[in-house]
């Protein structure tokens, strides 16, 4: 199976199909992880995204019905430099190309993933597409430069939940990943850490929430209700919430008014407010600050983040292509954490309010665990009131 | 925190004479320190009695003695010093730093505590101190402390009658079991076992031989998958992996005549996380303060269960695979660690922009392979097990770990190409095969079925002479991925030769 990727800035690479048989535009972006695929692909914050992986080998563990983020990929195409010919993990229920093929996502193997990638480097996010399709150079590069890109559109709108939902009220999905030891029972994936029960009722806005923020929210003992990214202000205090999170989620965080105006409006109850990823850029616009897009964002395992009140230096895991503008921020806001490579804003806390946020995703997976401790010090906020 | 103002003097113990086990990796990471303290102004004393490395060069220390490296000699070497730092007028103390010259530079220093030289001399050690090089090196103390912070390591139990022995292999639940007496010469009498009878037998003999009849047993990891992590640790306890490293060669081999891969290929990021996580712990409860660790696990294929083998508290050979695959200078960066820096305060050397608190990031594969000599010695035992043989190594950088694999069997100096198919002979023993002969079947499984030198060449005898990717794991119990890779190789060299015909 042939396939092709085509970039807006004319570059065409060809390659080998596997997955689904189908095409797709997107914006194309690269990610430094080098684990973590089956994370990244079901991360809804990857929505109209073509992700190449820097990491030359990927596919070599599988896919499990355990890894996900969401309840399926969201990427628009995936593309890597060699799909591995065999699944060698114990939890593998299925190989990548499967996994790709059964959700209609095209990808794309046996291309110079470097030399994409210093593309990208160099000239920033580039819009493409991407097609397993028979389609040639010419078709496909028209597709990459027609496409109108992610500034300005709400992509939230399409991997939100519809409905509001209590996540995880059984506590099926909620146990953190553990592996067995020493003489525990035999089948190492029915191993799990028991769960606090869950007395802090919260509400979370879903602008396309990966899993694993549930699943940490829910081991700190919080019994959170799940509500669509449309969701009022008023609509979210009629569950009498504790606390108030907002997640990450894809696109643009401009073309949101619906979901800054909503939390204005929380801002104002003295509610504890956490924010993560896209959900630290509507806190940072709803308390007046501007968002601004990232050459080339920061998509990986291994973004030191300094935390500007400890000294302490946090591995992160991250995945933005837009980031807060420290100079638009009020003087009531305090920016606490910054990102050591390129010193833009990585975390801000309000100086009166029990508000605060961070760019990266403490929820990791994946990533490392440096920043699990928030969910833990959203918990102490809420009680200390 | 800036680096420390109260160390006048720094000593370094370099490793001493190359032998089997320890060679110029020790050279290196003793270089760059040397190189690192000097460049913050500190006076640099070396210890080596090799005069074949670079650290020995005049120009990298302040004061070169060439000497043994043993308590007696670096413990005048801390009294005279000390009197000249005196004379000197000098502000500030003379520290030991012996987390890089090996294990002979660590035994030295532990010795040196033992007999009280640091204390009497005011001799600080930086980098990690007695307690951590202690909680590191004793087998048992290591594995209290790792049961302890709630981490796996091997299930054992101690028999004193055959009933409990027996017992003791009901609760584990499965062979092989490793049979060890309680204070008998070098273990004698211990074994092994594969099944029920061979158990009871090297039990028995066991509980017989040892003098307070007493035997431990334990559960065998021969054939789990054997990983590596390195981690580097500040003052503030910044922890980083700076590199981690999947062995080829499963349990049973030593990992310095094991072929090692980094990164990692065949763990999900949920288990690589756990280790990452386990990594910090064991070097926290270690208390190795400041500078590099070497962090050994054992994973079964069949389950994940993850155990801790083994930790070195300080730059091993590993950290060298590690700063060239990665490019992160581990002994350099240890060196201004332990003079008090934090990781965010020094400089990434790749970068030249971002600071040295991040974990490298690599979009390639790296293949170290071990060099043998057994020709060089006939009298030797050519097949591999816990104890190191081989002689040298080489390391290469490729896209794909195939190419990374053939680049470093070509690196090795042995007159190959890569895996075969480059037309040169075979001597097998006493018998020459053709480059692309078929090999005796039954050659074939006893080559592959004990681990040895030319196993890696035998994987791709028996892919040629029809072994499947299953015979050869079953053979072998090397993983799955790794054996498909080699096919790959094999697959392309039967096409490029169907080719030519």
């Amino acid at each position: 199976m042939n396939a092709v990727l085509a970039l807006e800035d004319g570059s065409v690479f060809r390659g080998e199909g596997f997955g689904a048989r189908a095409s797709a535009s997107g914006e194309v972006c690269f990610n430094t992880s080098m684990t973590g695929y089956q994370e990244i692909l079901t991360d809804p914050s990857y929505k109209a995204q073509i992700v190449t992986m820097t990491y030359p080998l990927i596919g070599n563990y599988g896919v499990n019905h355990q890894d996900v983020e969401s309840w399926k990929p969201h990427v628009a195409g995936f593309v890597i430099r060699e799909l591995s010919p065999v699944v060698s993990n114990w939890r593998a229920d299925a190989s990548l190309a499967q996994y790709l093929e059964e959700n209609g996502i095209p990808g794309l193997q046996g291309i110079d993933t470097r030399a994409l990638t210093r593309r990208l480097r160099v000239r920033g996010a580039l819009n493409g597409f991407i097609s397993t399709e028979a389609i040639s150079d010419a078709e496909a590069l028209e597709r990459a430069k027609s496409w109108p890109g992610l500034m300005g559109v709400d992509y939230v709108k399409e991997v939100t939940h519809r409905e509001a939902f209590v996540w995880d009220e059984k506590d099926e999905q909620s146990a953190d990943f553990k592996l067995r030891q020493g003489l525990e029972p035999a089948d190492a994936r029915e191993v799990r850490e028991p769960l606090p029960p869950a007395d802090i009722p919260i509400v979370a806005f879903d602008y396309g929430m990966k899993y694993n923020i549930l699943r940490r929210l829910r081991q700190q003992g919080f019994r959170v209700r799940v509500l669509p990214a449309t969701a009022t202000a008023a609509e979210a205090l009629c569950h009498r919430p504790a606390g108030i999170f907002l997640s990450n989620g894809p696109g643009d965080p401009a073309a949101l008014g619906y979901a800054v105006r909503a939390v204005q409006d929380l801002l104002q109850t003295g509610i504890p407010i956490f924010g993560i990823c896209l959900g630290h850029q509507i806190l940072g616009q709803a308390l007046g600050g501007k968002t601004f897009k990232l050459k080339f964002g920061h998509r990986g395992a291994n973004q030191p983040v300094k935390d500007l009140v400890s000294g302490k230096v946090e591995i992160t895991s991250q995945n933005h292509g837009f980031a807060v503008d420290a100079a638009s921020l009020p003087n009531d806001v305090e920016v606490d954490r910054i990102n050591l490579n390129d010193q833009t804003v990585e975390g801000f806390r309000h100086k009166t309010k029990p508000v605060f946020c961070v760019q990266y995703h403490p929820e990791a997976s994946p990533g490392p665990h440096d920043s699990t401790p928030l969910f833990a010090q959203f918990r102490q906020l809420i009680q200390s009131r | 925190m800036p680096k420390r103002t109260d160390i006048h003097s720094v000593l370094i113990i370099g490793a001493g004479p190359i032998i089997i086990g320890q060679a110029c990796e020790f050279d290196y990471s003793g270089t760059q320190a040397c190189k690192a303290l000097r460049e913050e102004g500190y006076r640099v004393i070396l210890v080596n009695s090799n005069p074949a490395t670079i650290m020995t060069d005049p120009e990298f220390a302040d004061r070169t003695y060439i000497e043994p490296i043993t308590p007696e000699c670096v413990e005048k070497i801390i009294v005279r010093e000390s009197e000249h730092i005196k004379a000197q007028g000098g502000e500030g103390k003379l520290a030991l730093l012996p987390t890089l010259g090996g294990q002979t530079a660590l035994n030295t220093a532990m010795a040196l505590v033992k007999r009280g030289t640091l204390d009497n001399y005011g001799v600080e050690m930086i980098g990690a101190n007695a307690e951590a090089i202690q909680k590191g090196e004793d087998r048992q103390v290591f594995k209290d402390l790792m049961i302890q912070i709630g981490l796996d390591v091997p299930i054992s139990g101690t028999a004193h009658t055959l009933e409990e022995a027996r017992g003791i292999a009901e609760r584990i639940g499965r062979f092989p079991l490793i049979i060890r007496p309680a204070f008998t010469l070098g273990g004698t009498g211990g074994g092994i076992a594969y099944n029920r009878e061979e158990y009871e037998d090297i039990a028995r003999r066991g509980l017989e031989l040892s003098p307070v009849t007493e035997v431990l047993i334990e559960e065998s990891l021969l054939g789990w998958k054997e990983f590596e992590m390195e981690v580097m640790r500040d003052r503030a306890d910044n922890c980083v992996i700076i590199c981690s490293i999947e062995n080829f060669d499963p349990m049973g081999v030593h990992t310095g005549d094991s072929i090692t891969v980094a990164p990692i290929q065949t763990l999900t990021d949920k288990e690589y996380q756990i280790m990452r996580d386990a990594s910090f712990a064991v070097i926290r409860a270690v208390g190795v303060e400041t500078g590099g660790s070497n962090i050994q696990f054992a994973v079964n294929p069949d389950d994940g269960r993850m155990v801790i083998i083994e930790m070195n508290p300080r730059v091993s050979r590993s950290s060298a695979l590690a700063s060239k695959a990665t490019g992160f200078p581990i002994a350099k960066i240890a060196a201004k660690l332990a003079v008090g820096y934090l990781l965010d305060e020094i400089r990434n050397d790749i970068t030249r922009e971002t600071p040295a608190s991040f974990e490298p990031t690599i979009d390639y594969v790296v293949t170290k392979i071990p060099r043998f000599a057994f020709e060089k010695f006939p009298q030797a035992d050519p097949t591999l097990n816990t104890q190191m043989k081989s002689v040298g190594e080489a390391m290469a950088i490729g896209r794909t770990f195939k190419e990374s694999l053939q680049k470093a069997l070509r690196s090795l100096e042995i007159g190959r190409s890569g895996l075969g198919g480059d037309g040169k002979p075979w001597r097998i023993g006493e018998k020459l095969y053709g480059d692309r002969d078929i090999l005796p079947a039954s050659l074939i499984r006893q080559k592959l079925s004990v681990p040895n030198a030319e196993r890696i060449f035998f994987i791709r005898h028996a892919l040629r002479s029809g072994f499947t990717v299953e015979d050869l794991f079953n053979l072998t119990k090397i993983d799955r991925w790794f054996l498909t890779q080699i096919k790959e190789i094999v697959d392309f060299e039967e096409a490029l030769a169907s080719t030519a015909n």
